[in-house]
């Protein structure tokens, strides 16, 4: 279960490059009429590290693994496994539920990590390549505009994700009615609310992290 | 029979809407018995089933396994009742993701403290008991659905249970892998004094198999005894299901407002759904 992440890796990366280098492309941009293109690392490091990290990398993780797992555990439900395993007397929630909801609770932050340093990379790259800044001061720039409670909120975001992601796949993989058309409908469903539930959490978590204080 | 019964069902009421699809059935298995429960499609066969098992509550009545009242348990007590049975289901409702060997070990890791090579040789022996040695590394997937069915009582009978439930044990076997099936069943409940219930349609099977048959028909038992008793009962319903006829004192079809899945489906024409096909796929 632990593939949630490994195999996302690459699809992650690529996005978060492509992330990375247009939020630079765009920065420089509007920065430079402003004559202001020393901000650029700043700007794309913290919408990296806030917003576009965490929220990106879990639409990836709903589109792949939320999906997986609700098509996953709706197919055992109709083909009577879930029954099969309460007859057992094993209780399909420990037994399915679980492992599930821990490979999420930790791959989905540790994707987030990883897609953080490959969006700032694809930053850097256009600060570097086409702007003209050198390495170290493109670090410099990035690290002070940056503190520690921007990754932290960022990482905080992306556990409650994951636990919102994971609980709505099960749930609605669990409650599959009627044959392959309901797993169907129910998959869909999941990828629908997950991605409505994790935009609208993420609007609240930043109002209570960035605005509230 | 002896002592107390295995399973004891009393005034069980299982009502969806209006009509009860269990009309107050009471019945007793004592042990080393071989229930057979037949009747028509939709007669509440498989409901009653799943009440016994404890996977459906009853609006009304009582079910006693090894003399424990299970509709008022919660999940964690039938937990610890149906570590004491098995059951096989009609499709095998093997874990996909497991290959063959581990869906039978599964019960037994869950459950014992064995250790990885005694589980080992109880499988082994469990998918030769089922004549399918060697199978255990292949995916469920890979074998055919009597194949399947097969594995599903290896499983059933991995924590050598003290009852067995078999919904459909022989539907979709050859003639030879039934006989090989009913053998089974009749050496653990004569050996090891093993209580079993089957649902079955198959009356070959049915019949070599029984210590008891009960025939259901609209909710309520239509008929029970001995199969010299089911052989040469007087009721018309009996006698036109055991030799298969079709014209008898059994409606063909059950009329809609009699069945309840269909009371919630609005009648459509077949020819919207095909419509509705033909749109989806531009």
């Amino acid at each position: 279960m632990v593939f949630i992440g490994v195999r996302a890796a690459p699809m992650v990366a690529l996005t978060a490059f492509s992330i990375g280098v247009t939020l630079a492309m765009q920065a420089a941009h509007s920065l430079q009429q402003l004559g202001a293109e020393i901000y650029v690392p700043d700007l794309v490091m913290l919408s990296i590290l806030r917003e576009m990290g965490p929220v990106l990398i879990a639409v990836i993780v709903i589109g792949r693994s939320g999906s997986a797992v609700a098509a996953e555990l709706g197919t055992m439900k109709v083909s009577e496994e879930i029954e099969a395993l309460e007859v057992m007397a094993i209780n399909p929630v420990q037994y399915l539920v679980v492992p599930r909801f821990i490979a999420m609770l930790i791959m989905l932050p540790a994707l987030t990590i990883f897609g953080n340093y490959i969006g700032v990379l694809g930053g850097w790259a256009v600060c570097r390549f086409a702007l003209n800044f050198n390495t170290a001061g493109f670090i410099i720039r990035a690290l002070q505009s940056a503190d520690t409670w921007d990754l932290y909120s960022g990482m905080i975001k992306s556990a409650v994700f994951a636990w919102i992601i994971i609980t709505i796949a099960c749930n609605a993989g669990l409650h599959v009615e009627g044959g392959a058309e309901g797993v169907g409908q129910s998959t869909t469903s999941s990828v629908v609310q997950a991605l409505l539930a994790m935009l609208v959490t993420n609007a609240i978590l930043t109002g209570i992290f960035f605005f509230a204080a | 029979m002896n002592g107390e019964p295995v399973i004891e069902v009393v005034d069980l009421v299982r009502k969806f809407g209006d009509r009860a699809v269990i009309d107050n059935i009471s019945l007793k298995i004592h042990r080393g018995e071989t229930l057979v429960i037949m009747g028509g499609s939709g007669c509440g066969k498989s409901t009653l089933l799943r009440h016994i098992i404890g996977s459906m509550r009853p609006t009304s009545g009582s079910v006693k396994i090894f003399g424990e009242e299970i509709t008022a348990m919660n999940e964690r007590e039938i937990g610890n009742v149906r570590k004491r049975f098995g059951m096989l289901f009609q499709s095998g409702a093997l874990l996909a993701s497991l290959t063959v060997g581990e869906n039978v070990a599964l019960p037994l890791l869950q459950h014992t403290r064995k250790t990885p090579e005694e589980i080992d040789e109880i499988v082994e022996q469990k998918l030769k008991m089922v004549g399918l040695s060697g199978f255990e590394n292949l995916k469920p997937s890979e074998i055919s659905g009597g194949m399947k069915k097969r594995v599903g009582l290896a499983r059933a009978l991995a924590l050598d249970p003290e009852l067995l439930f078999s919904d459909e044990p022989t539907s979709g076997l050859d003639p030879i892998m039934t006989a090989v099936v009913d053998q089974l069943t009749l050496k653990l409940t004569h050996g090891a004094h093993m209580t079993a219930v089957v649902v079955t349609h198959d009356m070959t099977s049915a019949f070599r198999i029984a210590t008891r048959m009960i025939m259901l028909g609209h909710g309520s038992i239509v008929a029970q005894g001995t199969p010299d008793e089911i052989r040469t009962s007087p009721n018309p319903e009996v006698q036109q299901f055991i030799n298969g006829e079709a014209d008898g004192p059994i409606p063909l079809n059950l009329s809609q407002d009699e069945h309840v899945d269909l009371q919630h489906v609005k009648p459509r024409p077949c020819v919207a759904a095909r419509n509705r096909f033909h749109h989806k796929h531009g």
